[in-house]
């Protein structure tokens, strides 16, 4: 059993984090919130990069390469919380034409009811007559409502990239509220010194550390009852992890300017995907009596 | 990243698989758990008949997956615990292994895998525990002998045990850190006296231990003096690293058994306690998940025990106090007696939180050891 990252998948980490790094930092987050629409030209390079047709065989003309790719790639939009139909587009690769290359935007109807990025897709996937226009809480996810979606079962590929995205949003808010809490300093020392907000940054890694093995193990095992357990682990990780990093900022955690609070409305919009969190819990329910 | 196991594993486990359907039917019946010369005799015969089957060293010398193999196998077969081979077998015996001379191996290693001897752990005292460091028991050298007087507190199986891993002060103008000493100091030895404390639970699973001037042979000390801190580090490290495995497999099989529960007497229909159970299903795979990482982790860096020891048991003890909340919710009103199973469980959980360095001095140690968060004042 070699339950740890290979050197290639280190390597791959790497590669996303490094492409994400030059060409969407902080400076682009803010842009994108100025500019609401999606980078097109962002979206290509994506696409360029293998991020949609990374499980698409090679023979397909895809990277060829599996879940496990596919989740840490998705770890690491979420640290950044790169904008767009990320999940739907990488699911229609190989599917829809252009969606591989990152030349068509492709959006889902979430069994749901929402659909994120309606107006800016190029392809929607199911039937999203009557949409109605939400006003979004994310400034990065326009949504629309609606209104009858017909029942269809949620694909467990795109639970689990979306558990990926939030395990990305949890390990990235622990990491902000570890950095501000050795800095900022009250009472003649770092607040990281004070107990009281230790043990918050405590439990944030170590919900973060349970949903990371419970989302990796996911990825290798495909078993839909893994990857329920995944999301669970992952979408608590991400909410409780991004409301306490926002505790441990104080008053500037509250304001617009701190990017806390996209963590946390992001990770807000990828918890109700699917419906929210019901079905997974009455399948692993029902997992434990079968 | 995968989640298979080797051909050598796989080959292990079938044939402990093998090994356990045979000798388990042969297990004498289980004394009651307020019985504790019954529980000592059939907690070592059991090591007893690990060993004779080649099965005694597995916590010590077999590679981390091995011994996880071990651990999922003998709890899924419905094997007996540790029990009280718990310090000799996962405490005293790794640290004298690393630390002790070629003598104190051969005296004390061979009894503990034979299921001879049991150890009980002396460190906490009335006034340490979570400060550890702070003890005061001391000793003071005559001769050959140490010279030990104090009292020391909460001691697991003291009642049954042959020896104590005993923490003692030997330079009480050191620094607190730099003046414990670790010695191995027999039970049997005038001046020590034992009384056993009543749990929350109603049994008594641990004690006091007075010391009156008791001597302890010099030859006992493992490490050297003043060094018992650094000693007692490596033996924590094997307690929080690789301790809980088997429970991980037990409290699966404890979900599985609330929820047919359920279904029997009809709480199964009520949708928020079975998204409950739903809940702690994921719960409790999470942390097998996070056992197998924490183990190939240890496999890659050769064996040695890492922090992820404490975000398991952060994690664990909370959760497994979480699963028989739960079975109280399944019981209803039958959770109040404590004839039903699961009830006495439910008190026992409460200890998960305490022992072994409570939530609150694990949650320092993931601060400043993984997060690098400074030390407070
Ligand atoms: C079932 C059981 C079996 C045990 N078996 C053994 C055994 O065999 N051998 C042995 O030596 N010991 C044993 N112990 C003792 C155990 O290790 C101690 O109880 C534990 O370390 C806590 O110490 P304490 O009881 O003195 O509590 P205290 O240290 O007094 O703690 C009381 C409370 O204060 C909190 N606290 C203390 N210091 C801090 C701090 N720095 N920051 C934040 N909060 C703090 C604690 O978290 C706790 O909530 C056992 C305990 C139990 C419950």
């Amino acid at each position: 059993m070699r339950f740890q990252l290979t050197d290639d998948q280190l390597a791959l980490r790497e590669g996303v984090r490094g492409l994400l790094a030059r060409r969407f930092d902080g400076a682009a987050l803010r842009a994108a919130m100025d500019a609401p629409g999606l980078d097109r030209a962002l979206w290509r390079e994506l696409g360029a990069a293998g991020f949609f047709a990374l499980r698409v065989p090679e023979a397909g003309g895809g990277v060829g390469l599996g879940l496990p790719e596919a989740v840490l790639v998705f770890e690491e939009a979420g640290r950044t919380l790169l904008p767009g139909p990320l999940v739907a587009t990488h699911l229609a690769a190989g599917v829809v034409d252009g969606a591989a290359e990152g030349e068509t935007v492709v959006a889902d109807v979430d069994p749901g009811g929402l659909v994120e990025w309606l107006e800016e897709a190029d392809v929607v996937r199911g039937e999203a007559a009557g949409a109605v226009s939400l006003n979004s809480v994310d400034p990065l996810t326009p949504l629309h409502r609606v209104p009858d979606p017909p029942p269809a079962a949620v694909d467990p590929a795109a639970v689990l990239l979306t558990a990926a995205e939030q395990l990305g949003t949890a390990t990235r808010v622990c990491e902000l509220a570890v950095q501000h809490a050795r800095t900022r300093e009250q009472f003649g020392q770092p607040i990281g010194a004070f107990q009281a907000v230790k043990h918050l940054c405590a439990g944030m890694l170590v919900r973060a550390e349970t949903a990371r093995a419970a989302v990796y193990a996911a990825a290798v095992t495909a078993d839909p009852v893994d990857i329920a357990a995944a999301r669970l682990l992952a979408d608590e990780a991400a909410e409780r992890g991004a409301r306490d990093c926002l505790q441990v900022h104080g008053g500037m955690g509250f304001t617009w300017e701190c990017e806390v609070h996209l963590h946390l409305k992001r990770a807000w919009v990828r918890a109700r995907r699917g419906g929210g969190g019901a079905e997974s819990e009455e399948l692993l329910a029902v997992d434990l009596s079968a | 990243m995968d989640l298979a196991y080797t051909p050598e594993e796989e080959e292990f486990r079938a044939r402990l698989r093998e090994w356990l359907a045979k000798a388990l039917p042969a297990l004498p019946p289980k004394p009651s758990p307020l019985d504790w010369p019954g529980r000592r005799a059939y907690d070592l015969g059991w090591q007893r008949m690990l060993h004779d089957a080649g099965y005694a060293h597995v916590h010590w010398d077999a590679s981390p997956t091995t011994r996880l193999i071990f651990l999922e196998e003998t709890e899924t077969a419905g094997a007996p615990y540790v029990g009280a081979g718990f310090v000799g077998l996962l405490h005293a015996g790794p640290t004298i292994a690393a630390e002790g001379t070629a003598e104190q191996r051969a005296r004390w290693l061979p009894p503990i895998l034979r299921g001879e001897e049991v150890w009980c752990q002396g460190f906490s005292e009335p006034d340490a525990g979570s400060d550890l460091a702070s003890l005061r028991t001391r000793a003071h050298r005559e001769g050959d002998d140490y010279v030990v007087s104090g009292s020391k507190i909460w001691t697991s199986h003291a009642e049954v045990a042959d020896w104590c891993e005993l923490l003692v002060r030997t330079d009480p103008a050191a620094p607190k850190h730099r003046g414990i000493t670790w010695l191995a100091m027999p039970m049997s030895a005038p001046g020590v006296v034992v009384r056993p404390l009543r749990t929350l639970a109603g049994s008594a699973e641990f004690a006091e231990v007075f010391l009156d001037e008791v001597r302890v042979p010099v030859a006992n000390r493992v490490g050297a003096e003043n060094d018992g801190w650094r000693v007692t580090m490596v033996t924590l490290s094997f307690e929080r690293g690789t301790a809980f495995v088997g429970e991980v497999v037990a409290c699966r099989r404890v979900l599985g058994e609330l929820a047919r529960t359920a279904r029997e007497n009809g709480r199964w229909d009520d949708p928020v306690l079975r998204r409950r159970l739903g809940r702690l299903n994921a719960e409790f795979r999470a942390l097998w998940r996070l056992t197998q990482w924490n183990v190939s982790e240890a496999e890659a860096s050769g064996g040695v025990p890492g922090v992820g020891g404490s975000v398991f048991k952060l994690r664990y003890s909370h959760a497994r106090q979480e699963l028989y909340d739960a079975a109280a919710e399944v019981l209803g009103a039958e959770s109040l007696d404590l004839e039903r199973s699961w009830v006495l469980d439910r008190l026992s959980s409460l200890s998960y939180t305490i022992a072994a360095g409570t939530s609150q001095i694990q949650r320092n140690i993931v601060a400043e050891r993984v997060l690098g968060l400074p030390k407070g004042r």
